[in-house]
Order: structure tokens, then sequence, then C-alpha cells
């Protein structure tokens, strides 16, 4: 693990120096894999370490640390992508974004929420349901609302065309799913676990398992789009994205658990993970909406 | 388990799950077909709402997602479902269903950073309100998403007299209006950083509660 060490130079024992901040991306960085260039030199895993101890040090004051900053230099495509000027709050309780969208019956079917049975035979990999609920911050859960995810497949890719890391792509596993809470706020998805993958933000860059996910409140201004990590992975100390959230106990609040009882026997293995979903919920006008 | 139950709710409020990027590879499973087409075309008041997506460099960002949210024409913010209607047979989405006003829609920018979306005008959500659409932007690179609004131009001036706008500057209050460009067109460009920055705005909890709302048990 990274100790939170302090902006350069201390840096006593390194074997290269480090006096120059990371070094953004180029404009265009559509690459293989979507990310930094191979054209521009790429940092050492030693430099985006020192720029997570920076960017961390920095954070360290901040009123809140629930979320990542969007300006987060060792995550080298955020360079050019974050804003400079602070949001501006705004705190009309009639705001459209205090309702959100609906989504129903005709959204979703029930074979959407089973990623393993979208082809013809099975995919390769070790089968496993992620569930848990979605809840607003007072611990309401968010109900009828749609949870999206999507994945690489067990060797690490994507099937998208983009994707062009050498493994092979798994053509019983395309990796999306859908579904929409119940009355708990509860959602399950049965997939593969997904395999790590290489990206080009610097050399040697993996990112550790992860399922992406969307999620709508009952409100547009909790709109929610993030990733589930797998207990236990040995590359969360190097994954500038899952470091881009500062504070430890929020980035342990991505990461599921394995939970044996949610296992089936002879089929797979369970893992919870119960979401919260920030902002203001559209308290106002929940005794008059339709389910 | 640890999580809260219904008979009793957290005490305090509950951390947050924290943001993280949409990444690169949503295309197949965030983007669907029609996600941009509120009303069918060749709807007679439909209205096309057009932009680019720009980066600090000046670039376009064709890796961008944008969502919007609005009122329909009489300002009903009740939404209504069917944005990702399906086909029961094949599973893909077919579209809305050209009847409902659904509210949502979803679009991914093209790899020249450009986006189109077709809908209707939205109405007042509450008597004098302003009207507008909110918007989501989400990219790789990205690692919270953005809210913003898009007014149209025939607003701007009930705009620059909303007190929580009052405070910004001509031009970073023009970044809010899309620009008539046709008979029912507009266009609408968003600048992630730098100079002509569009306004992105957030939704703080508090302090200011709803009229009548509970209050919070618990809160301090």
């Amino acid at each position: 693990m990274t100790a939170q060490h302090p902006p350069p130079p201390a840096e006593p024992g390194s074997a290269a120096p480090h006096a120059q901040p990371v070094p953004p991306p180029p404009p265009h960085g559509a690459t293989a894999r979507g990310d930094a260039p191979p054209l521009s030199p790429a940092p050492s895993q030693a430099d985006i370490d020192e720029a997570i101890g920076a960017a961390h040090a920095r954070a360290a004051h901040a009123a809140t640390r629930d979320h990542p900053p969007r300006d987060f230099p060792p995550y080298r495509s955020s360079a050019l992508r974050h804003p400079l000027a602070a949001p501006l709050p705004l705190r009309d309780p009639e705001a459209v974004e205090l309702r959100g969208p609906v989504f129903g019956v005709t959204d979703v079917t029930a074979l959407d929420s089973d990623l393993t049975r979208r082809h013809h035979a099975e995919p390769l990999g070790e089968r496993i349901t992620v569930t848990g609920r979605v809840l607003d911050r007072r611990g309401r859960p968010v109900r009828g609302q749609l949870v999206e995810v999507w994945q690489a497949n067990a060797s690490g890719r994507y099937a998208h065309r983009l994707d062009q890391h050498p493994a092979p792509l798994d053509p019983h596993f395309t990796g999306f799913g859908r579904c929409l809470t119940d009355d708990e706020g509860r959602y399950a998805f049965t997939t593969i676990k997904p395999g790590a993958y290489p990206w080009r933000n610097h050399t040697n860059a993996w990112r550790p398992a992860h399922i992406h996910f969307s999620l709508f409140g009952d409100a547009f201004a909790q709109r929610l789009v993030t990733q589930m990590y797998f207990p236990g992975d040995p590359l969360f100390p190097y994954d500038p994205i899952l470091r881009s959230v500062t504070d430890l106990a929020a980035r342990e609040r991505l990461v599921a658990d394995y939970d044996h009882e949610l296992s089936v026997p002879e089929w797979s293995l369970g893992y919870r993970w119960d979401i919260v979903l920030d902002g203001p919920a559209a308290t106002w006008c929940e005794e008059g909406r339709a389910r | 388990m640890t999580e809260p139950t219904a008979a009793a709710p957290a005490a305090m409020p509950l951390p947050p799950t924290p943001s993280q990027t949409v990444g690169p590879f949503y295309g197949y499973a965030l983007s669907f077909a029609g996600g941009g087409d509120l009303v069918p075309a060749g709807h007679p008041e439909a209205l096309t709402l057009h932009g680019y997506v720009f980066d600090g460099a000046g670039e376009p960002v064709p890796d961008a997602l944008l969502e919007f949210w609005q009122a329909d024409p009489a300002g009903a913010t009740a939404g209504a479902p069917g944005s990702l209607r399906h086909d029961p047979a094949t599973g893909q989405v077919v579209g809305r269903d050209t009847v409902r006003f659904t509210g949502f829609a979803r679009v991914p920018a093209d790899a020249d950073g450009h986006w189109t979306l077709r809908t209707l005008a939205p109405g007042p959500h509450r008597p004098a309100a302003v009207p507008y659409l909110a918007l989501l932007l989400f990219a790789r690179g990205l690692l919270h998403h953005l809210h913003t609004r898009v007014h149209l131009p025939e607003h701007a001036e009930a705009l620059a007299a909303e007190p929580e706008f009052a405070a910004l500057p001509p031009e970073r209050l023009n970044t809010l209006l899309a620009v008539r460009e046709a008979e029912r067109r507009y266009r609408f460009d968003l600048r992630l950083q730098g100079e002509k920055e569009t306004v992105f705005c957030d939704f703080p909890l508090g302090p200011h509660q709803p009229p009548g709302a509970a209050p919070v048990p618990g809160a301090r």
C-alpha cells in the first residue's frame, strides 16, 4: 500500500526523479484502451503512486471526501475534463432535478438480470450473484428504479470494439444487464466474475476487477454511476481510479462483501453490495408518486 | 446483516456510495436505440436540440454520455415509463411508444463529440417557473458526473432574473442558454474546462428543507 506521502521533493531512496507533475495526455486520447495514448512518455507506477499521495494530501482538507475530486492528476484523462469553477449550488425545493425518470415493466425483461443467459451457451468464468439494496441517505429503500450493470468478461475484455486488449472475447458473454429494484430497494444479478485488465494510464497500469453500476433514485439529483470492486483484490493500491476516492472509508464502500449465505451450493458464489445514493431525495412529492 | 430496516430508518444520514467514472466502454450497455428521440421524427411540435462537448483544449469529447430529464409541455414532472421499451420476443429496445412522454433521454456523443436530442419544449414546472431541461454529463476522465441546465433563448430574461443565478456574470449565464439556429432548432455546446466553461450545478443537502418536509430524524 502506498503511503500518503507529501508532494515532491520528499523522495528518499526513489530511483527516478519526479520533479515534474504527471503530464496530461495529449488532447486526443482515443486509442486501443480509450485512455492515454501510447506516444506520450508514460509515467511509471512510482510516478502515479507519488501523484496519488500528493492528491490525497491536497484533499485532506476538503469539507467532504465522499466522492472523488474531479481534478485528480494520477488519472490522466481527468486533466482536460474537469471544470475549473466550483459547481453552482441550487436549493430550489421544486427543481426539476428533485423529480426523476420512472421505469416500468416495459423497460426491463425478466431475463435482463442474468448475464449468463444471453447466448446459446454458458460463458466461461466463475459464476457469481451480486445483490444488495439501493437506499437514500436516510436509509429509505429506492423502489422500482432502474439498475444497469456492465463489465468485462472473465478474461478482462469488454465486448466493445474499441477494447483491443489481447485477451479472448467470449462468444457467450456480452456483459450488460438491467433490473428494477423491488419494494425493499433490492437488486440482484447473476453474472461471471470479471477479469482484471491493463490500460494505458501509465506503464503497467491494471484495473482491479470491477462491475460498472448505473443507478437512478427518485430524484435526478440522486443519479449515480460507479464501480463495484471485489474484496481482497491485490490491485487496489495501484489503481488511480479507485484511489481517486481519497477517503479510505469511502473507498471501502465501493468494495462488495463476499457473503457465504448468498452462495448457492454447486452453482455460484455470492456477493453483497449495498448502495447509498447521495443528493436530496424527492421528499416533497413522495406521497403523490405513482409506483 | 447491517442494513437498516424500513421499521427503523437510520437515525443519521448514511454516507453515500462514491461516484466513479463511466469509463470508455459503456456503449454496449447504456446506449439504446432512439435514446435521444423523446418524440418521433415528424412530430409537429418537435424541436431539435444539438451541440458538441469540448474538453479543456477545445477538442471534442467523443465518448461523452448525456442524459436529459425534463417536464412535459404542460410542466408535469411525473414522467412516464417506457424510455427503454423492449420487444419481448427479441429483447431489443424498440423505442418509446410515441404516445407517452417519458421525459428522459440518453444520448452518447458521436465520434466528433456531437449529440442530438429531439424533444418537446418543457413547460413551467410550477406557476411562473423558468422552464429548462436538466442535463447530466458523463465521460471517461470525469470521475463524478456533472449537472447543468439547458434553457431556450426565449427564457433568457427570466433566467437572468432568477435569484439562484443572479451572481453569475452574463458570459457565464449565457452558457446555460441554447442558441436558436433555425425554426425549432437550437444549439447547446458544453465546455468542460477553461474559457467559456459551462456553468455546472449541484444540489446540496440542506440547509433549506422543502416546505412541509419532515425533519431528518436525528439530524443535527
